[in-house]
């Protein structure tokens, strides 16, 4: 293949060599069945808790971080499996964490919900809907009262905008003009609860503009928009230091959680929603621009069933913490702290 | 942490100049340091703390907030792991509820929950405590919940010398640090050494010896504490105080001292009796102390009532000096 189109093009131009569309359904297919493999060890019982799966909003985390240079941090929420792996966190780290070994990327001590990676800016993994977003403000404020050229993108999901914390960092971020780019995964339901029986507003990017905030919606199940969205976004923030919102309108394909009978939406309406799959999206697409070929996927499989395969290896082989190290990280053990 | 030795030079300062000295020092001090909070800058704080720092330090430095507990308080977390040493400022215990989600959920997991990957060094000060006539949502202590949370680190500077002294400890700590300062002790006048400055944050501090009666406090009763102690000498009591300072964690070692020596024990508390902090010192004297004890443990608490307006009703709800002084002679079965 010759050079990559996008080298030349506008950033923010929609980048469509076929090296790139293949890397960006590489990942979101190595999300998927990443997960797939997650839900089979879930029945085995060797993944236990609340564990809540990235089906159908892979687009988002493929389409926004891999815009993120390394500097940047990131605050995701408990379904933070698609954004951890995009990100660079070994999945032989993630899957340990997901058996509660103490070799997974947070020792075994948060799970599935709580992987954190400091080497590549990874800030959790927070289960507190909404509690990550202040957090986010603080990273960003130390950056700008640093004059760090730093962006940290929050995500979070449309669920946490009826908090008060979103709105209170929402108003802290356009005041204090803070480096953070808001991602709102809207996936139409909070746990259980529809966006239309829980907001008086459905349109959320519509709130950004109380506080100033720059910000655009875009389909969430179309990886290249979102990537073409990702990229004037996190040019807008690094310009300007200031936020900016980003609505990315997607779609869970699956439960909540493990413990979720989908009592609140009907099998017709996720079937729909499954033919607008963010992977079959780009599938369509590459064919119809006749650009994948017929062993691509194959090919790509394979690559992605030999990680797994490794990661599963290495939980396996992972061991468990030593109960008489039970009250360990509770506090600092060194007068160091982890950053300056 | 107590200068034994005689200083050279003493000024006569407030708790309140105290305060607002180690804040002034730290920021000076190390430039990871800030200072936000509701009307901290232009207004100088609601009980006048920071009068005159955002003049002298900027608005970077004293960063007046809007009012969303939650939103600044997570932002403290974030900056400080991000390698910053935010003071944060909550105007009142009762407001720190609205960041409870933060300081709980966050400031406390989240070293835990990363593996030891994100420590949060954040100080996070606030007022507590009856007195003003302030009512039941400005006056209440809840130091008492806070010390329950496994992850952060709690303090009660109730002299000049700890207001002046912690703050940096605590800055230097790796871990969240809350300090409650009770309302009442503002104003408190005293001489403090010219050179006073760090303490330690994890000690209780016996404030005067006795042999009789431990009477085991902290914050804005230690004061009620000593005055009691002061009547008792009177009529041949010696009570020995004993000033937690620290109440998370709790330094075990001083309180099992002194009540080997005295063999009775009464613990002062400000919070609710339910469920008190004095509950939890009275079942460690129990746990590791209980063949020492020549009497059942007193507690003085605050009456089971949010704390009510009118001043008389005020007083009566929370411990004072005549209540302390009746229950250590209950202790000594002198009644």
């Amino acid at each position: 293949m010759t050079a990559p189109a996008a080298a030349a093009a506008p950033a923010d131009e929609p980048r469509l060599s076929r090296e790139h569309m293949l890397d960006l359904l590489k990942q979101m297919i190595r999300i998927r069945r990443f997960e797939d493999k997650c839900y089979e060890l879930y029945t085995q019982e060797k993944i236990r808790g609340f564990m809540h799966l990235y089906d159908g909003e892979e687009a988002i985390a493929v389409g926004i971080i891999p815009v993120l240079d390394k500097r940047d941090r990131i605050v995701a929420t408990y379904r933070e499996h698609g954004q951890a792996l995009v990100r660079g966190v070994p999945m032989t780290t993630i899957m340990a964490e997901m058996y509660g070994k103490q070799e997974g990327c947070s020792r075994g001590r948060g799970g599935s919900m709580h992987l954190f990676d400091r080497a590549t800016n990874f800030y959790g993994g927070n289960a507190i809907v909404g509690g990550g977003l202040p957090l986010s403000i603080g990273l960003a404020l130390a950056d700008h009262m640093r004059r760090n050229d730093i962006v940290t993108a929050c995500f979070f999901g449309e669920g946490a905008v009826a908090e008060g914390e979103f709105h209170e960092s929402m108003n802290l971020a356009a005041l204090w003009e803070l480096p953070v780019l808001f991602v709102c995964e809207n996936n139409l339901y909070a746990m259980g609860t529809a966006l239309t029986i829980s907001e008086s507003e459905t349109d959320i990017e519509r709130k950004a503009a109380c506080y100033r905030i720059a910000s655009e919606a875009v389909d969430g199940m179309d990886v290249i928009a979102v990537e073409a969205a990702a990229r004037r976004a996190v040019h807008s923030v690094r310009d300007t230091g200031k936020p900016y919102f980003l609505e990315c309108r997607t779609y869970r394909l699956r439960a909540h959680s493990m413990f979720d009978a989908q009592l609140y939406r009907d099998r017709a309406e996720v079937e729909t929603w499954r033919q607008k799959g963010p992977i079959a999206r780009l599938l369509d697409r590459m064919q119809t621009n006749q650009v994948l070929d017929p062993e691509d996927g194959s090919r790509i499989d394979a690559e992605v069933d030999a990680e797994i395969a490794e990661a599963v290896a290495f939980a396996e082989a992972g061991t468990w913490e030593p109960v008489e190290q039970l009250t360990r990280f509770t506090y600092a053990e060194s007068a160091i702290p982890a950053d300056r | 942490m107590q200068q034994a030795t005689v200083q050279s030079t003493t000024i006569e300062t407030t708790y309140r100049e105290a305060v607002r000295e180690a804040i002034r020092d730290a920021i000076k001090r190390d430039k990871r340091v800030f200072l936000m909070g509701e009307d901290v800058g232009r207004y100088g704080g609601c009980y006048a703390v920071t009068k005159g720092l955002l003049v002298e330090l900027g608005p970077e430095k004293i960063r007046d907030t809007p009012l969303s507990e939650s939103g600044f308080t997570g932002a403290g977390i974030g900056a400080a792991i991000a390698g910053m040493r935010p003071i944060v400022e909550l105007m009142t215990v009762n407001f720190s509820l609205l960041a409870l989600d933060q300081i709980l959920n966050t400031a406390a997991t989240v070293r835990h929950m990363s593996g030891n990957q994100c420590g949060v060094p954040l100080v996070i000060r606030m007022a507590t405590g009856a007195g003003r006539q302030l009512a039941a949502q400005h006056s209440h202590s809840l130091e008492g919940w806070y010390a329950h949370i496994a992850g952060i680190k709690v303090l009660a500077p109730a002299t000049l010398e700890d207001a002046r002294g912690m703050l940096w400890t605590a800055l230097e700590d790796p871990d969240p640090v809350l300090i409650f300062e009770n309302v009442m002790l503002y104003n408190m006048i005293g001489k403090l050494a010219g050179d006073a400055g760090p303490v330690d944050i994890d000690k209780a501090a016996v404030r005067r010896p006795g042999r009789d009666v431990s009477l085991i406090t902290y914050g804005g009763s230690l004061w009620k504490t000593l005055d009691a102690a002061t009547a008792l000498a009177a009529e041949g009591i010696e009570a020995e105080v004993v000033d937690l300072r620290s109440l998370r964690p709790l330094d075990d070692a001083t309180i099992m001292t002194s009540v080997a020596k005295t063999r009775r024990a009464v613990i002062v508390d400000e919070g609710w009796r339910s469920g008190s902090l004095a509950a939890e010192v009275g079942m460690r004297i129990v746990e590791q102390a209980f063949y020492s004890l020549d009497a059942p443990i007193g507690r003085v608490c605050s009456e089971e009532v949010p704390i009510p307006y009118p001043k008389h009703l005020e007083e009566a709800a929370i411990p004072q000096t005549p209540k302390i002084i009746a229950a250590a002679k209950a202790a000594l079965g002198r009644l």
